[in-house]
């Protein structure tokens, strides 16, 4: 289980209290301080959803959506694990937590969106279940995928309770000592305790964590192509070009190819934020895969369109034509620049073919849920201004969880080649150093 | 050993690709449909004999009010609260009486209201069985203590029948049950029927309805569009309409003869049969891993056991 080491990893350092902290932090205060009101008044009060258009942003960008940019773990593990590739080990910390917030987050909307998530239990109980619903089987399949990307998390965080001496704790203490009904040897006898229970269970864990990483490999899969599933049986209101047997199959290469794709802008877009040099030997590899995945895709795309006979109907150029163009064209020209060698070696080039084929994947995710659905005349959907600051929201404290957590565990890869004190003295966050270069 | 590893990767999901792709093929390929069952409850609303009076409105709100937490609509005309306004179905209307009006001498009165399919898509959809469709009786109802308030079954319904309360803190979908859990019980007969001044909403068994509908089709062929709505629309629907004029033109949907959830469900049970594919792609993958791992331990194994158990 040696792949499971922690050298791999470092913590970040630098300050928490960033001024993008105080911003991200204002936007999830706005998000949930709406949430509160969706709860007192109604989900009518927030939002411009309709009886027309049941499903709206939430559903459309935070879960379906927001669960495939959550793949990066998803698609990383299969490298690893499962390709055996395990020079990208490096990168898995990072991409599992940002699939642990991305899911976590899609749950918790999911609890906005429905009208009576005190019912919510009728999931655990057999004699309620209807395996003949996608919904049933996404709803399990992402709880159970939440849980087990907590798991794949737990070795950052008992790797850091072993080497904490509590700094942070101490300091506490020593501020407010006597205050809170705190006795600051107690506390720190019980933290210990904590750093032997954490010294226990690591190993034990190290034992089975691939099982569990396994599971994270299946579950994924089952679930991104079941929400592709959900939308089979509006086959009167799902308009031709999306509406498909194929569904499935498409939303599941979609998660795949969006999943590296995101790993790609992540790893890019920490490297800049926190001023750390790029990956760019694992970056230019998982770009080499992408141009496969989403060859396969537009393959499935436009073969199943030929084969129903909609070919002309996605050249029209209506409306419906010019969104199918667009996520269509968004994914081929991601794809096409990628398939030079060169291209693959810029950050500049990575960060931009990244960027074209997530937009067109997360495009044609709206396009299925949103914009090619039309349930009749006379209904219309754009969402309300309070409805896109929960999303909004709920976005901005997914990123600063991982801005903060990245500040207190493991999470991003060793820097190489450079001797960073932070590796010797793992201890001792807030000392006042400066950004790493 | 890393290539061969790869192919096994690459014939894994070769084939798991494959399960996935023939299964919307397999779906389409058969297609043995559901029997229709003649036995079940329905209603028969023959346009022609409506007056357009609204009692059953009126009757419909007053028997299920309590049961299924509808309340009056007010108008912007009227701030007395004199008159219940619903301009649609709505989360406190399950039935609504519309007039198309083409010309002077062109028209026609239409009622809304659930359906009642043989094979409804919100049961098939509801992940926690909140719709459930009668055995005996094919009545669909909804259960508003199980039902999450997820709104799949909005999205499912062709014919836009299911409604949310939007403006509740707690909510609840709202829906025609055929007076199952009040007026059925008490009277025999949905409170819409039973007081239909003009016999435009017939109550009884499918079978005699459309035996019905059938005759007055026959007996009158030019006051009727030749087309009984709902005899085999998404498969059959237990609620039949005799209209006038073409069906489009009242604003109920023209719709193919395949019940949708027959093509979805098809689909989930190809791909979910027996949850053996899941399990034999955790299976294999596991297995996979796990060799992926044993291969890597010579190369970094001795070092990393002290290092990081200090």
């Amino acid at each position: 289980m040696k792949n499971m080491s922690h050298d791999e990893y470092q913590i970040q350092r630098g300050k928490i209290l960033t001024p993008s902290f105080w911003v991200l932090l204002t936007l999830t205060v706005i998000g949930f301080t709406l949430i509160a009101v969706r709860f007192i008044w109604g989900i009518g009060a927030v939002s411009n959803m309709s009886d027309g258009y049941p499903w709206g942003l939430w559903i459309t960008y935070d879960v379906a959506t927001g669960t495939a940019i959550a793949c990066g773990g998803y698609a990383v593990a299969i490298l690893v694990y499962i390709r055996n590739k395990m020079s990208y080990h490096p990168l898995i910390r990072s991409a599992v937590l940002t699939s642990l917030f991305g899911y976590g987050l899609a749950g918790f909307s999911v609890m906005v969106d429905v009208g009576r998530p005190w019912n919510a239990y009728n999931f655990f109980i057999p004699s309620q279940w209807q395996a003949n619903s996608a919904m049933f089987e996404v709803a399990l399949c992402v709880m159970a995928y939440t849980t087990v990307l907590a798991i794949e998390f737990l070795p950052a965080v008992l790797n850091r309770l072993q080497q904490t001496n509590w700094s942070r704790a101490r300091d506490f203490l020593d501020t407010y000592h006597g205050r809170f009904g705190l006795d600051t040897p107690v506390v720190l006898e019980k933290l210990d305790k904590l750093r032997q229970l954490a010294l226990r269970i690591q190993p034990k864990l190290d034992k089975v964590l691939i099982f569990v990483i396994v599971l994270g490999i299946t579950l994924p899969t089952m679930h991104q192509s079941s929400l592709g599933s959900l939308l089979l049986i509006a086959s009167t209101k799902l308009h031709p070009l999306w509406h498909t047997g194929f569904l499935p199959l498409l939303f599941l290469i979609n998660c795949m190819f969006i999943g590296y794709s995101i790993a790609i802008l992540e790893s890019v877009i920490s490297s800049y934020g926190f001023k750390r040099p790029f990956e760019m030997e694992q970056l230019s590899g998982l770009a080499a895969i992408v141009p496969y995945l989403t060859g396969l895709w537009l393959a499935v795309v436009v073969g199943d369109l030929a084969w129903r006979g909609q070919l002309a109907n996605a050249l029209r150029l209506d409306f419906y034509s010019g969104f199918f163009l667009l996520e269509f064209g968004l994914v081929a020209s991601g794809s096409l620049l990628l398939f030079s060698r060169k291209r693959r070696q810029s950050p500049r080039w990575l960060f931009i073919t990244a960027v074209l084929i997530v937009l067109g994947g997360a495009l044609y995710r709206f396009n299925v849920y949103l914009i090619g659905f039309n349930p009749g005349q006379g209904w219309r959907y754009f969402p309300s201004l309070a409805e896109l600051l929960i999303t909004v929201g709920i976005v901005a404290f997914e990123i600063l969880g991982y801005q903060v957590l990245v500040k207190l565990f493991p999470v991003l890869p060793r820097l190489h080649g450079h001797e960073d004190p932070a590796v010797t003295q793992p201890h001792d966050l807030p000392q006042p150093a400066p950004q790493q270069a | 050993m890393s290539g061969k590893s790869r192919r096994d990767f690459l014939k894994l999901a070769g084939l798991a690709g494959a399960g996935l792709v023939a299964a919307p093929a397999l779906a389409v390929a058969e297609s043995a449909k559901a029997p229709v069952d003649n036995n079940e409850l329905g209603m028969l609303y023959d346009a022609t004999k409506c007056v357009g009076c609204k009692a059953c409105m009126s009757a419909c709100k007053r028997v299920n009010s309590d049961y299924g937490a509808l309340s009056y609509e007010q108008a912007g005309f009227d701030p007395d609260k004199l008159w219940d306004a619903p301009q649609d179905l709505t989360g406190s209307t399950r039935t609504l009486i519309k007039l198309f009006k083409e010309s002077p001498s062109e028209w026609s009165y239409v009622k809304y209201s659930c359906m009642h399919c043989q094979k409804p898509s919100c049961v098939s959809v509801c992940p926690v069985a909140a719709m459930v469709k009668d055995k005996i009786t094919g009545i669909v109802d909804y259960k508003k203590d199980a039902c999450i308030g997820c709104r799949y079954c909005q999205v499912a319904c062709a014919f836009n029948i299911p409604k949310f309360q939007w403006d509740k803190a707690i909510p609840q979908i709202v829906k025609c049950d055929l007076c199952k859990n009040t007026n059925l019980k008490s009277a025999g007969i949905s409170a819409c029927a039973e007081v239909c001044p003009t016999g435009a909403i017939l109550f009884g068994k499918r079978g005699e309805l459309l035996t019905e509908a059938k005759k007055r089709l026959a007996e009158q062929p030019k006051l009727y569009v030749n087309h009984i709505y709902g005899e085999h629309e998404l498969g059959g629907t237990n609620h039949l309409y005799l209209t006038a004029l073409p069906v489009k033109k009242l604003g109920l949907p023209e719709l193919q003869h395949d019940a949708p959830a027959e093509f979805s469900e098809k689909i989930q049970h190809t791909i979910y049969k027996g949850f053996i594919a899941p399990v034999a792609l955790y299976g294999a993958l596991c297995f996979i891993a796990v060799r992926n791992m044993k291969k890597q331990e010579p190369d970094v194994g001795g070092k990393g056991d002290e290092k990081h158990e200090p």
